[in-house]
């Protein structure tokens, strides 16, 4: 792996960003819109809710993780977009980057600007709403890293559907955070679900980090095992969607589908 | 070095056992009318469609066995490739300058710049560029690596009569002074004459004809090189050997 070409993936975003604000200004507006409109709900909550619960780090704290969650598939997926806006596969494809040097690029990129996405959601939380990330300890580094790893499973996976179906296929990837989240239980514990649900919702690492988040909140010991699930799942993720990825270059290479892939033409 | 190569789309033949090599310091054309298999055969040279079957060789090394490092060894153009219309100029150069790992890259670029005459547009984005300044900026980055195979698909279409010289005598220039050869498709049998050394006619995936272009449409009874492309195009079976 030649790490010039994986930061020549980096280097374009960068670039691309530097001279564009409406890619900028995605980067944190969209994410700050949520944490005021959160924050001022559970606010509110707080101060209906006759049991003193304290809704901030369970409602608030679960936004902010979601929406890094989804910052960092954005982050991978918009990278990708970038080459097939400007129909660049063929221009890359035909130069000596791996597939591998490619896919880090993207994760890179993502790393980038999904960093800022959450940087602007810790600091409004936590001086608008009085949202104190000490209050999950330690955990919040697992809890973190466990969502990163589901985003970037989630942002390849994204990218190699849109590389097998067309361009117009961008439309599946944009919803999938939406579809997930009810499976995820970001907001309620799993429980709440019917059953048919709780099996999908255990197939998801995100269920994990939020059923943990609730526990760690609560004053509940979190059992160490849902984590290492939850864990395990994103890594397999990432390698399943890393080859899935791979499986789906390689079909286009053998039927053409790169240099002619503004036709959509699934076969 | 192609040999004996393939591409097969279900029961078709887009590119039916084609064989060349394209020595050092050689501008070979790659002719043939539209749909004989010139942009297919391309295409695999660069990686990009996989042969059905076939050998494809770059500076001695296997693509099918070794694709980055072959891939190292090739550049390409092609009117239909353009550069991130949303990157300057300077910023495409230096994109796949790294993506190609070319050494000095700063110096390299400034060299492209000055050789494409194209220092006062280096902030511009490549999208705003007219179409004969876009073509300079393809060579200039389709140069980046000094190849040992340049790839270049109908580089000049588009192109007004005088840029389309401009380009042409780079391209020469390149393959004289260079340590590598061209492999070059054009419609344009003015331009093939001028530029070509050798010359290959693709018809229905074949290579029907070889040849010298200033000697080859003599050889086979036409006055022009144009009238043995219509020939190879309306007639194929009368050229064949």
């Amino acid at each position: 792996m030649h790490s010039n070409r994986t930061a020549a993936i980096v280097l374009r975003q960068l670039y691309l960003l530097g001279g564009s604000p409406a890619r900028v200004v995605p980067l944190f507006a969209w994410v700050a819109i949520d944490i005021v409109l959160w924050g001022f709900i559970t606010r509110y909550l707080n101060s209906v809710a006759a049991s003193g619960f304290n809704f901030v780090p369970a409602i608030l704290g679960a936004v902010l993780l979601w929406d890094f969650m989804v910052r960092v598939m954005q982050g991978i997926t918009t990278t990708f977009f970038e080459d097939v806006w400007t129909r660049n596969f063929l221009n890359f494809f035909g130069t000596p980057l791996t597939i591998s040097e490619y896919v880090l690029g993207l994760v890179l990129s993502s790393i980038a600007t999904s960093s800022v996405g959450l940087v602007v959601m810790l600091v409004l939380a936590s001086a608008a709403f009085g949202l104190h990330f000490l209050a999950y300890g330690l955990m919040l580094v697992p809890f973190l890293l466990v969502l990163f790893l589901f985003g970037i499973a989630l942002g390849i996976t994204g990218c190699a559907i849109v590389l097998r179906l067309g361009p117009v296929a961008e439309w599946f990837i944009w919803p999938i955070p939406a579809l997930l989240s009810p499976f995820a239980g970001v907001f309620y514990p799993l429980s709440t679900l019917p059953q048919w649900m709780r099996y999908l919702s255990r197939l998801l690492p995100a269920s994990y980090v939020f059923e943990g988040m609730r526990a760690v909140v609560s004053s509940r010991t979190m059992p160490g095992d849902q984590l290492f699930w939850g864990f395990g799942l994103a890594v397999l993720y990432i390698v399943l969607a890393g080859r899935f990825f791979a499986y789906i270059f390689h079909h286009a290479v053998r039927n053409g589908l790169i240099a002619r892939y503004s036709a959509e033409s699934v076969s | 070095m192609v040999r004996d190569l393939h591409k097969n789309y279900g029961s078709l033949a887009a590119v039916d056992g084609v064989s060349f090599e394209v020595g050092r310091n050689e501008i070979l054309g790659l002719l043939g009318p539209n749909g004989a298999g010139k942009t297919t055969t391309i295409n695999m040279v660069l990686g990009i469609l996989e042969p059905s079957s076939g050998v494809i060789e770059i500076g001695g090394v296997d693509l099918r066995a070794h694709r980055s490092r072959a891939l190292e060894r090739t550049n390409f153009a092609a009117v239909y490739a353009a550069l991130p219309g949303n990157l300057t100029v300077y910023q495409n150069l230096r994109i796949f300058g790294l993506l190609y790992g070319v050494k000095s890259l700063a110096a390299r670029i400034r060299t492209l710049l000055e050789e494409f005459d194209l220092e006062r547009l280096r902030n511009v984005k490549y999208g705003l560029l007219s179409s004969g300044e876009q073509t300079r900026v393809s060579l200039a980055k389709a140069m980046l690596n000094a190849p040992t195979l340049l790839l270049l698909d109908e580089p000049t279409a588009s192109l007004d009569p005088a840029t389309a010289r401009d380009i042409r005598a780079k391209i020469r220039e390149f393959a004289l002074r260079g340590e590598g050869g061209v492999l070059w498709t054009s419609h344009n049998m003015y331009e093939v004459e001028d530029v070509c050394d050798r010359v290959l006619f693709l018809s229905h995936g074949k290579i029907l004809l070889e040849g010298d272009p200033r000697a080859l449409p003599r050889e086979h009874g036409k006055e022009t090189l144009e009238d043995l492309f219509v020939a190879v195009a309306r007639e194929p079976l009368t050229l064949q050997d």
